[in-house]
């Protein structure tokens, strides 16, 4: 026992190994068995939510959380590489910025209102059916127009494609929106 | 384990700075303050506590129809991302009193944080003012050559995202040998004024850090011939015992005076 | 491409490597320039007398690829005798209309092409509603196939020769005087540029917003089109013209569109009118006879059983009339004008932030307070969700929360990592990104969202069967959802995009697949592939293989990486050249098969001759690249289509400190929008006094778009943490100004403040005999975030170029001064100061 703790001082290493006290015999507990904190982590294929060059992306992740993100080596586009944006993706996930709850702004309020989000989904659903409601025009000269002009949608580009389905999906083929657009337009 | 080492050859650096956020990312280091310098687009200024590698831009003079690719005169833009040299001779090494830097396995100088008292010895020590003292957290930081992930055969996070592969990381020896071989292929499309900088002639005998960069390294804030301060150290101790010697000998030569 | 695609440009570090020269041409010395062996900066919003030069060098020297211009584009098809061009008519094109200020493209067809004409008997034409992203032939196109042509390209109205004299004023001297190019780096510049063609070589283009965002942006783009088909260079490996795209998915959001002009696939959303109430008259008006289009009916038929499902039936039209018919503008600017004109109820804002990313960005702002009602979701309450709050206008008493009637949502979005999904990146590549973990609190996927308010809205419509909520009645809304939040199943959602068999669902394994009799749904035609088993969702294969990467991702359609690829060999399916070989004719297995998947029908000989009367696919000869073309040529010259021309011709910005040096009488795209109104004021045309300088607006690498993904981050923000303008030492010098001091830009709409980055990276141009200069201003900032600063958007207008809808911002008009623009009421009054000094 004794031996052994003496052996931690690093003196005493450095006496044994004859070591200049620049070396092993002074490496702490934490240094000799320092090992990435991805070790053990599970790893999902992703992509950079950034650009559109669409660089490939590891997700390290452990009991539900985020432990880094990284570039994917074997992506053919991009070789395991990231830009400044890219290499920042687990900031931008985790930064204290991030939003986390419902806001809610009450007409002519000068703060903002904590909502929850069940309550604030049908309200939102009461909104768009009033708007629409009042709005919508079936026909016009006799003609189908089956349009509401009232309520509209912008975003897009750097939702899933799956997502800009959906909304084009029920906005336009099933709520009669026309107004609908984002940033992408060559 | 092999002595690794990175090469930043600065001809093939983009300025994104990929390698400056790759290596916060990885080591969660904090910003460097918000500060804007008006010095062309480096805003983090050095390598420092919270910047352990920081992309230096360099400007020059621009000539319509050359871009910075052109031989024919220097890149009206130069990038190049410094870090801590690894020092064979580290001069932050030689200075701690505490054994709080190490050399790893691979040659990497690392600042052991479970040890650092904050004493700053190193930080004077270095010939390139790579380390400094978080003033808050009280201890010393620098490039830790991502010893974490070297230990598992992962190549460090900056090398990793490097874009361009400006940033190569590899065995030591190799790597030298690629940066003559760039160096002549550069001389062969016209660029002779490609270097490296490897100061294998200094007292800090070489560096795991080597640079491929065009014109004079001390625009890139290169030393040209980078000392560790130990080096004195013998000069030092020998003037001080020659010193030490004559003070005694005259105080011997007062008393045996007063004798008389 | 460095700036602002760093990992893409890789690739053009390696060709560089490899030999390949690398020129690049911006009115900023950037971090791209750096690494290029040429920089040309340009004024900005010159762009086609500079393509347009290069095309008439290209011509003039013989240096064209001639047997790919001759077989492969349409150069040799003769045009019609009562075209005249804008060398003829001083600017404008023949069928321009004075009082519609609208073209009637009739006569750019070809010589003996009819005007197929609409059920209505309407004219061939677009609708003005229409923008650009659809297939809007407008009734005319469909005959195209029906041409004559000269092969030896001489008779005088072939499209080579029209080419020919409409280029021959776009000389290295035009480029001198108004691009403010010195003619000799030029023609360096040029032959350089021009070397890379025939069956050895090729040269690729890039371009990004710095071409499209102009009031002629898509005709710039078409300049770059032309030049690249006479040197051969499309369809062929290292050719090309690659939009680098700057988001995420952005070429996923045209394919699968949240746009109002199209419908996934880019088949065309109906246009109100006579010839839009019937399905087959729809079909009749945007299909084609020939080419991959005649299948048009089978891909709208598939949608609208994706949509609505079993209600939509052969005797119904399947629903085509529960499609809303669209009237007019109803693009992002044109509806936002409706805003600020309180004709708008409600909004949705997700994942964007037009309250500093959109032009004008003040009148941005401003229109969200005539709003009920706005969503907003986003991962950081935007600029736009708290415009009532702390906006410039709030400051300087323009708007005041007491008075905003405004309700609005701000809900948290989910993050990539955070939810299953794909992107569509910059080259067509779908790629999944699985979710690695739960969302926290209350962030959620919009797929979450749009399906439970879907749900919602679904119940309510059950409640009330009238015609009106019998599409949302229909609709097919029945995804299962999964895990702790009840996320809807996104592979079913790709499922459904990539198509199946109506009869038993099973997925159908490509677009080949679809039928026009109501057999098949499918999302979207252009995917449809991507998901030919329920295990085997292609966008998310990660085992790559061969020099293009295949295996891993799916790129549309039919996983091929490069689209028009028989153009890559020659006429008789043999490669030109072994060096540049992608796709060829295998004369032994008589099938097309390469390094690529063939971007042309299997087992299509080179030889072939179509029949007089054949249709689709078949109507196209063997050595017909170009399938979606209804003649299988490039288009060198664009027949229909376009609302500004058959080719592009230059227009200067429509704020400008020049008059049009080609057409005095002509300065700006006459078709284009200035949506001019007291709220989106204009400088002068020809050179207004009050603002002498060229504005131009860009993008950091350590910022993105307006910011919300990067302003917040400690790790980006620290990189670019202030709004900087950069000007050139001699502007600094005529205006005393010091470097890092503050300036105040200001133009028609607003006055904003920045540091000056004084730098000799911005040069001064000689243009017309005197110097220009030009203010350039990263647009990526806002009033909130870790690094705030002015709002550049502020500065520019609204505009729609009239093909895509899409606004000027690389070429406006300011003034700079020395010193900070007041705080509050007062910086409202320096800008009105400006607007009031003397023209």
């Amino acid at each position: 026992m004794l031996p052994k703790l003496l052996s931690r001082w690093p003196l005493v290493r450095q006496i044994q190994t004859g070591g200049d006290g620049t070396g092993p015999e002074v490496m702490t507990e934490r240094t000799h068995t320092l090992g990435p904190r991805t070790n053990g982590a599970q790893v999902a294929r992703s992509v950079c939510p950034y650009c559109g060059v669409g660089c490939g992306q590891l997700i390290f992740h452990k009991d539900n959380k985020l432990v880094s993100i990284e570039g994917d080596p074997e992506s053919p586009i991009s070789r395991g590489r990231l830009c400044p944006k890219g290499a920042d993706s687990f900031e931008l996930l985790t930064h204290p910025h991030r939003e986390l709850k419902v806001k809610y702004r009450r007409p002519f309020s000068t703060d903002w209102e904590d909502l929850d989000l069940e309550v604030a989904m049908d309200m939102i659903a009461d909104r768009v059916w009033k708007s629409r409601e009042k709005s919508f025009v079936e026909t016009q000269d006799g003609q189908s127009l089956m349009q509401t002009k009232a309520i509209g949608h912008l975003g897009g580009a750097t939702l899933d494609n799956e997502e800009n389905y959906l909304i084009k999906k029920l906005f336009t083929g099933g709520l009669g929106m026309v107004c609908v657009s984002n940033q992408a337009r060559i | 384990m092999s002595t690794t080492a990175f090469l930043t050859d600065s001809t093939l650096c983009i300025g994104c700075k990929a390698c400056e956020v790759a290596c916060k990312e990885w080591n969660q280091i904090s910003e460097d303050g918000y500060e804007w310098s008006g010095h062309s687009y480096d805003n983090t200024q050095a390598v420092g506590h919270s910047t352990w590698r920081h992309v230096k831009f360099v400007e020059n003079p621009v000539e319509i129809g050359l871009g910075g690719n052109s031989g024919e005169q220097l890149p009206a833009w130069g990038f190049s991302s410094d870090v801590c040299k690894h020092c064979e001779v580290a001069g932050c090494l030689e200075a701690c009193p505490t054994g709080a830097i190490v050399r790893m396995e691979f040659g990497a100088v690392f600042v052991q944080p479970d040890v650092c008292n904050g004493c700053s010895y190193c930080v004077v020590s270095c010939p390139f003012g790579v380390v400094q003292k978080n003033e808050e957290d009280g201890r010393a930081f620098k490039c830790t050559f991502c010893s974490d992930r070297q230990k598992a055969g992962l190549a460090p996070a900056c090398a990793k995202a490097c874009p361009t592969e400006s940033i190569k990381f590899g065995n030591l020896e190799e790597l030298r040998l690629e940066a003559q071989l760039r160096v002549k292929e550069l001389e062969a499309r016209g660029i002779h004024d490609a270097v490296v900088y490897d100061p294998l002639d200094t007292s800090v005998k070489g560096i795991h850090a080597l640079f491929l960069l065009r014109g004079d390294p001390r625009s890139y804030n290169l030393p040209p011939h980078p000392e560790v301060p130990t080096t004195y150290m013998k000069k030092g101790w020998t003037s001080a015992a020659i010193a030490a010697g004559v003070m005694l000998g005259a105080t011997l030569l007062a008393f045996l005076g007063e004798r008389r | 491409m460095a700036e602002n695609h760093p990992v893409g440009f890789q690739w053009v570090m390696e060709a560089r490597h490899k030999g390949a020269k690398v020129i690049h041409v911006d009115p900023r010395y950037t971090r791209t320039s750096a690494m290029a062996d040429y920089w040309l900066p340009l004024r900005a919003g010159t762009d086609i007398i500079f393509l347009g030069a290069l095309i008439n060098y290209t011509l003039t020297h013989d240096r064209y690829f001639r047997e790919y211009v001759v077989h492969y584009t349409n150069a040799p098809i003769i045009l019609r005798e009562d075209f005249r061009d804008t060398e003829d008519l001083g600017g404008i094109f023949s069928g321009w209309d004075k009082e519609k200020q609208a073209y009637s493209p009739e006569t750019w067809l070809y010589e003996g092409a009819p005007s197929a004409d609409s059920p209505s008997g309407e004219k061939a034409g677009h609708s003005q509603a229409g923008g650009g992203h659809g297939k809007d032939r407008g009734g005319e196109a469909g005959r195209l196939y029906k041409y004559n042509d000269d092969p030896t390209l001489q008779n005088p109205r072939c499209v080579f020769q029209v080419l020919k004299s409409h280029f021959a004023r776009y000389t290295p001297e035009l480029v001198e005087r108004a691009c403010g190019i010195p003619k000799e780096k030029f023609l360096q510049v040029a032959d350089v540029f021009i070397s890379a063609s025939g069956p050895e070589k090729t040269g690729a283009i890039c371009y990004a917003v710095g071409w499209t965002q102009h009031s002629k942006g898509p005709q710039i783009i078409r300049a770059a089109a032309i030049l690249q088909l006479l040197l051969g260079n499309i369809g062929r490996p290292g050719g090309g013209i690659l939009a680098l795209r700057g988001h995420a998915t952005i070429q996923g959001s045209t394919d699968i569109p949240t746009l109002y002009d199209i419908l996934p696939g880019y088949l065309p959303m109906p246009f109100f009118g006579s010839d839009s109430q019937k399905l087959e008259s729809y079909i009749k008006k945007h299909g084609s006879e020939t080419g991959w289009w005649a299948n048009f009916d089978r891909y709208i038929i598939s949608l609208l059983k994706a949509w609505y499902g079993d209600a939509a039936t052969q005797s119904n039209d399947f629903c085509f009339n529960y499609l809303p018919r669209v009237t007019g503008d109803h693009s992002h600017f044109g509806y936002w004008l409706d805003m600020a004109d309180g004709k708008m109820e409600g909004l949705f804002v997700m994942g964007q932030n037009p309250g500093v990313g959109a032009p004008n960005a003040k009148l941005q702002r401003t229109a969200l307070s005539k709003l009920k009602w706005l969503v907003v979701r986003d991962f950081v309450e935007t600029e736009t969700a708290s415009f009532w709050k702390d906006s410039p206008e709030v400051q300087r008493g323009e708007l005041n929360p007491k008075n905003i009637a405004t309700e609005i949502f701000f809900l948290p979005a989910s993050g990539h990592a955070e939810k299953d999904g794909s992107y569509t990146n910059t080259q067509r590549l779908v790629q999944f990104h699985e979710k690695a973990v739960d969302a926290l609190g209350d962030n959620r996927s919009e797929t979450w969202f749009v399906y439970h308010l879907g749900r919602r809205l679904k119940a309510k419509a059950a409640k009330e069967p009238t015609p009106r909520n019998a599409a949302l009645n229909a609709l097919t809304w029945d995804y299962n959802t999964h895990g702790k939040h009840g996320e809807p199943v996104v592979d079913e959602i790709d499922g459904e995009i990539n198509g199946y068999r109506v009869e038993n669902r099973t997925l159908v394994s490509g677009y080949r697949d679809l039928k026009n009799n109501g057999s098949t749904a499918c999302g979207c035609w252009i995917y449809s592939g991507m998901m030919p088993a329920p295990d085997e969702n292609k966008a998310r294969k990660r085992e790559p293989h061969g020099l293009y990467g295949h295996g891993w991702g799916y790129a549309w359609p039919s996983d091929r990486r490069i689209l028009y690829n028989r153009a890559s060999a020659r006429p008789d399916g043999k490669p030109w050249s072994e060096r540049k070989k992608l796709v060829w004719w295998d004369e032994e297995k008589k099938e097309w098969t390469g390094h690529d998947i063939p971007d042309f029908t299997k087992k299509k000989p080179p030889d072939h001759k179509p029949d007089k009367d054949a249709r689709g696919d078949d109507a196209l000869a063997g050595d017909k690249p170009f399938i979606m073309h209804p003649d299988g040529t490039g288009w060198i010259w664009v027949p229909s289509g376009l609302k500004d021309g058959p080719l592009p011709t230059h227009y200067e910005p429509l704020e400008s400190i020049s008059s049009n040096p080609l057409y005095p009488e002509v300065p700006v795209n006459p078709v284009a929008k200035k949506m001019e109104r007291p709220d989106n004021p204009y400088a002068f045309e020809g050179g207004d006094a009050r603002f002498p300088y060229i504005l131009s607006t860009y993008r950091l690498t350590e910022h993105h778009t307006g910011g919300g993904m990067t302003r917040y981050l400690s790790h980006l923000a620290e990189l670019q943490p202030e709004l900087f303008a950069e000007i050139s030492p001699e502007l600094a010098a005529e205006l005393d100004i010091q470097h890092g001091e503050y300036i105040t830009i200001s133009s028609a709409r607003s006055a904003i403040e920045a540091r000056a980055l004084i730098t000799a990276r911005i040069k001064p141009l000689l243009v017309e005999g005197r110097n220009v200069h030009q203010v350039c201003v990263p647009y990526q900032f806002g009033y909130k975030g870790l690094v705030t600063g002015s709002v550049p958007n502020d500065l520019l207008a609204i505009s729609e170029e009239p093909n895509v809808r899409i606004m000027e911002t690389k070429a406006l008009v300011c003034n700079v001064k020395r010193g900070r623009l007041p705080q509050g009421k007062a910086g409202l009054e320096v800008w009105k100061e400006e607007m009031r000094r003397p023209a």
